[in-house]
C-alpha cells in the first residue's frame, strides 16, 4: 500500500532501530574531557542500575546537560544487581545501587569507588484498618517470621496478617533484611511482588496486609507504621533513632574521568541535595550523623 | 524500461533477502547466547541435575546452611498447570466465537465480533493484569476464597488474553473450507448443528488445533500479567486458589537484582533456556498439525 519509495524508508527505520536498541548499554562511551580545556565538558555517560533511585539521577542528568551541553547522560534501570556487574565490567560509566558493593555477592567490591549521594527512606506499610500504629523491631521481625500471624497480638484489630514479601534480592528487601530484621529470614508470606507500585496497590486493597515501601510512594491509601516511636522524617533517620534506610550510592570502576566526576560532583552539590533530592522525597546525604558500613 | 524492471526486481530480491538472512542470524544468535547462558549452570557452576529440579529454591544461602539450591521445579510446574488450565478455559470458548462468527452469524460476526476480538488482542498485558489485580483479585477473596491470589485468577487473565488468538485462527480455520462441504451436507438432510458438529468442525480440526497451540505457547511466554496476580509465592499450589509462581514470573523479579555470572543469575538464565525449549517444542507440534492439515 506504501508509495514504492516509502518501502525503503521503512526498511532503512527497522534497520536503524535495531542497530540503536543492539547498541543499548554495552556502548564504549567516551571518557570525555580532554584537549577541549578548562569549562568546556564533552562526553557521554552511561548509567544503569537501581530503579529507586533511577527518577532523581535521570532528573539530574537532565539539568546537568541542560547546561554543559556537550555532554550526554543515558539512564537506565535495571536494578542493583545490573547496575553494580555493568559497571564492574565497564559496560557503563556509573552504577546506581542501594546497596554496598561488598554486600552484593559476586562483585569484587575492592575495584569500585563508592560515591554515596543520597539517603533512602524506607516505611514499613499496612492496610488502613489494620489499627496499628506503632511497633517494635521485635514486632516486626515476628511478623515477617511468621510467628505472629494475627494484628490483635501486636494490638491492632482481630484481622489475619497477609504477608507481602518483595522480591529476594532486591535492594530494599536486603535493606530491611539487614536493618529492620537484623538478618532474620522472612517467611515464605503469602505474595511475592517486585514493583513498588503493585506493592502498594496490594496493601491498599488486602485486609491485614503489611509490607514496605520507599517513603516516595506512600500515599493515603497504606498507613505508615512507625518503628520503636520512631518514623522515617529526616530528624529521627540522621540521629539513629530510625533503623529503615539506605545510602543510594553512585560506583564508578575505580576512579571517575573527568565528565563523570563533574557529573557526580552536580549530584552532591548544594543546587541538587537541597533541591531536586528533598523535592523528590529523598534526604541528602550531608545531614547524616550516623555512620554505616558495608 | 525493461532494464529498469530488472534493476527492481534484483533490488528487491536482495532486499527480501537480507532481511529474511538478518532474521535467521537473530534467532540463531539468541538460541547460541541462551544455550550459552543458561548450560552455564552445568559447565561453570557443576549443579546437579537432582539440584536443579528439584523444588528447594534458595539462591542465596551459603554452603553452611545446606545452600544454593537452585531447584525450579517450582517454576517449571506453575507454568505448565497455569498456561494448560487457561487453554482449557479458553479453547472451548473461542472455538464456540469461531463458529459463530463464521456459520451461525457471518454478518454480526463480521461487522461487530471480530473487532472486538481484535480489540482484546491489542490491549497490552499491564492492562489485564491491573484490571486483574485492582477487580478480579478482590473478587476472587471475597467470593470464593483464600487470599485472591492464586492460580484461579491467573488462570483468567491468561484465559481472557489467549482468546482472540484461538478465536480468530479457528475463524480463519473454518472459513478457509471450501463451501461444497457444507453444502453437500445440507444436501444430504443434515441440520445446520449436525452439519456443524460432524462436517465442518472435523475438517477444520488442523486449523483450529493450531490455533489451540498458539495460545498455549502465548500463554507459557506471558510474564507481566499473570505476575500480577498469582502471588509469587515458590510453593507448588495444594489448591486452585493457592498462591504460585511461573518461570516468567521468577525470571522478571529477580533478573535485576542478581549479579551477572553468579549462580543465581545463571540459573534464570536456564529457566529462559526451559522457556525456549518449551516454545520449540510448541512450534514443532504446529508444524506437525499444519502438515496433518495439509492432506485435504
Amino acid at each position: 500500500m506504501l508509495p514504492k519509495k516509502g518501502w525503503f524508508g521503512v526498511i532503512f527505520l527497522i534497520l536503524a532501530v535495531s542497530l540503536a536498541l543492539t547498541a543499548g548499554c554495552g556502548q564504549k562511551s567516551g571518557t570525555g574531557g580532554g584537549p577541549q580545556g578548562e569549562g568546556k565538558l564533552t562526553g557521554t555517560i552511561v548509567v544503569a542500575g537501581s530503579t529507586a533511585m533511577q527518577p532523581v539521577i535521570e532528573e539530574a542528568a537532565k539539568r546537568f546537560m541542560e547546561s554543559n551541553p556537550g555532554v550526554q547522560i543515558t539512564v537506565q534501570g535495571g536494578g542493583s544487581g545490573t547496575g553494580l556487574s555493568q559497571v564492574s565490567q565497564g559496560a557503563c560509566d556509573i552504577g546506581m545501587s542501594d546497596i554496598f558493593a561488598e554486600e552484593k555477592a559476586g562483585i569484587d567490591a575492592g575495584q569500585l569507588k563508592d560515591h554515596k549521594v543520597l539517603v533512602q527512606a524506607f516505611a514499613l506499610v499496612t492496610h488502613p484498618e489494620v489499627g496499628v500504629d506503632n511497633l517494635t523491631k521485635q514486632q516486626i521481625q515476628d511478623i515477617f517470621t511468621g510467628k505472629i500471624t494475627n494484628w490483635k497480638e501486636v494490638g491492632g484489630r482481630n484481622q489475619k496478617i497477609f504477608l507481602v514479601n518483595r522480591a529476594k534480592g532486591s535492594g530494599t528487601r536486603a535493606t530491611f533484611h539487614q536493618y529492620v530484621m537484623d538478618g532474620k529470614e522472612e517467611a515464605k508470606g503469602d505474595v511475592e511482588q517486585e514493583s513498588s507500585g503493585t506493592v502498594y496497590q496490594i496493601v491498599s486493597q488486602t485486609p491485614g496486609a503489611v509490607s514496605y515501601l520507599a517513603i516516595a510512594y506512600l500515599n493515603g491509601k497504606v498507613k505508615p507504621v512507625k518503628i520503636n516511636g520512631a518514623a522515617p522524617t529526616e530528624e529521627d533517620i540522621s540521629t539513629g533513632k530510625y533503623p529503615f534506610w539506605a545510602f543510594g550510592h553512585l560506583y564508578t570502576k575505580g576512579e571517575p574521568s573527568k565528565v563523570v566526576k563533574a557529573f557526580i560532583d552536580f549530584v552532591l552539590s548544594d543546587e541538587v541535595q537541597n533541591g531536586l533530592i528533598r523535592e523528590m522525597k529523598y534526604f541528602p546525604v550531608k545531614g547524616m550523623k550516623v555512620e554505616r558500613k558495608p | 524500461m525493461v532494464n529498469r524492471n530488472v534493476r527492481r526486481e534484483f533490488l528487491g530480491y536482495s532486499l527480501t533477502f537480507s532481511c529474511a538472512l538478518i532474521a535467521i542470524l537473530l534467532t540463531l544468535a539468541i538460541i547460541l547466547f541462551l544455550g550459552w547462558k543458561g548450560l552455564a549452570v552445568f559447565t561453570q557452576h557443576k549443579i546437579s541435575l537432582t539440584n536443579i529440579f528439584s523444588v528447594h529454591w534458595w539462591p542465596d544461602r551459603p554452603a553452611g546452611a545446606g545452600g544454593p539450591q537452585v531447584g525450579v521445579l517450582t517454576f517449571i510446574f506453575g507454568s505448565v498447570i497455569t498456561s494448560t488450565l487457561a487453554v482449557l478455559v479458553s479453547a472451548p470458548l473461542g472455538v464456540t466465537v469461531a463458529v459463530f462468527m463464521a456459520e451461525i452469524s457471518p454478518r454480526l460476526g463480521q461487522r461487530f465480533l471480530q473487532p472486538v476480538i481484535e480489540l482484546l488482542a491489542g490491549i497490552p498485558s499491564v492492562v489485564y493484569g491491573y484490571i486483574g489485580l485492582s477487580v478480579l483479585v478482590p473478587f476472587i477473596r471475597n467470593n470464593i476464597g483464600g487470599t485472591g491470589f492464586s492460580l484461579l485468577a491467573g488462570v483468567m487473565v491468561l484465559a481472557v488474553m489467549i482468546l482472540p488468538t484461538i478465536a480468530s485462527m479457528a475463524t480463519d480455520a473454518i472459513r478457509a473450507l471450501p463451501g461444497t462441504l457444507k453444502e453437500a451436507a445440507l444436501a444430504l438432510g443434515a441440520t445446520r448443528w449436525q452439519a456443524i458438529r460432524t462436517v465442518i468442525l472435523p475438517s477444520a480440526r488442523a486449523g483450529i488445533l493450531m490455533g489451540v497451540v498458539l495460545g498455549l505457547a502465548r500463554a507459557f511466554g506471558e510474564a507481566l500479567a499473570v505476575q500480577m496476580v498469582i502471588g509469587n509465592r515458590r510453593e507448588i499450589p495444594h489448591s486452585i486458589l493457592d498462591p504460585l509462581i511461573t518461570l516468567t514470573s521468577g525470571i522478571t523479579m529477580d533478573m535485576g537484582n542478581t549479579v551477572q555470572g553468579s549462580l543465581w543469575n545463571d540459573t534464570l538464565w536456564f529457566m529462559a533456556l526451559i522457556l525456549l525449549v518449551l516454545s520449540f517444542f510448541f512450534i514443532f507440534l504446529i508444524r506437525l498439525l499444519g502438515r496433518k492439515g495439509a492432506v485435504h
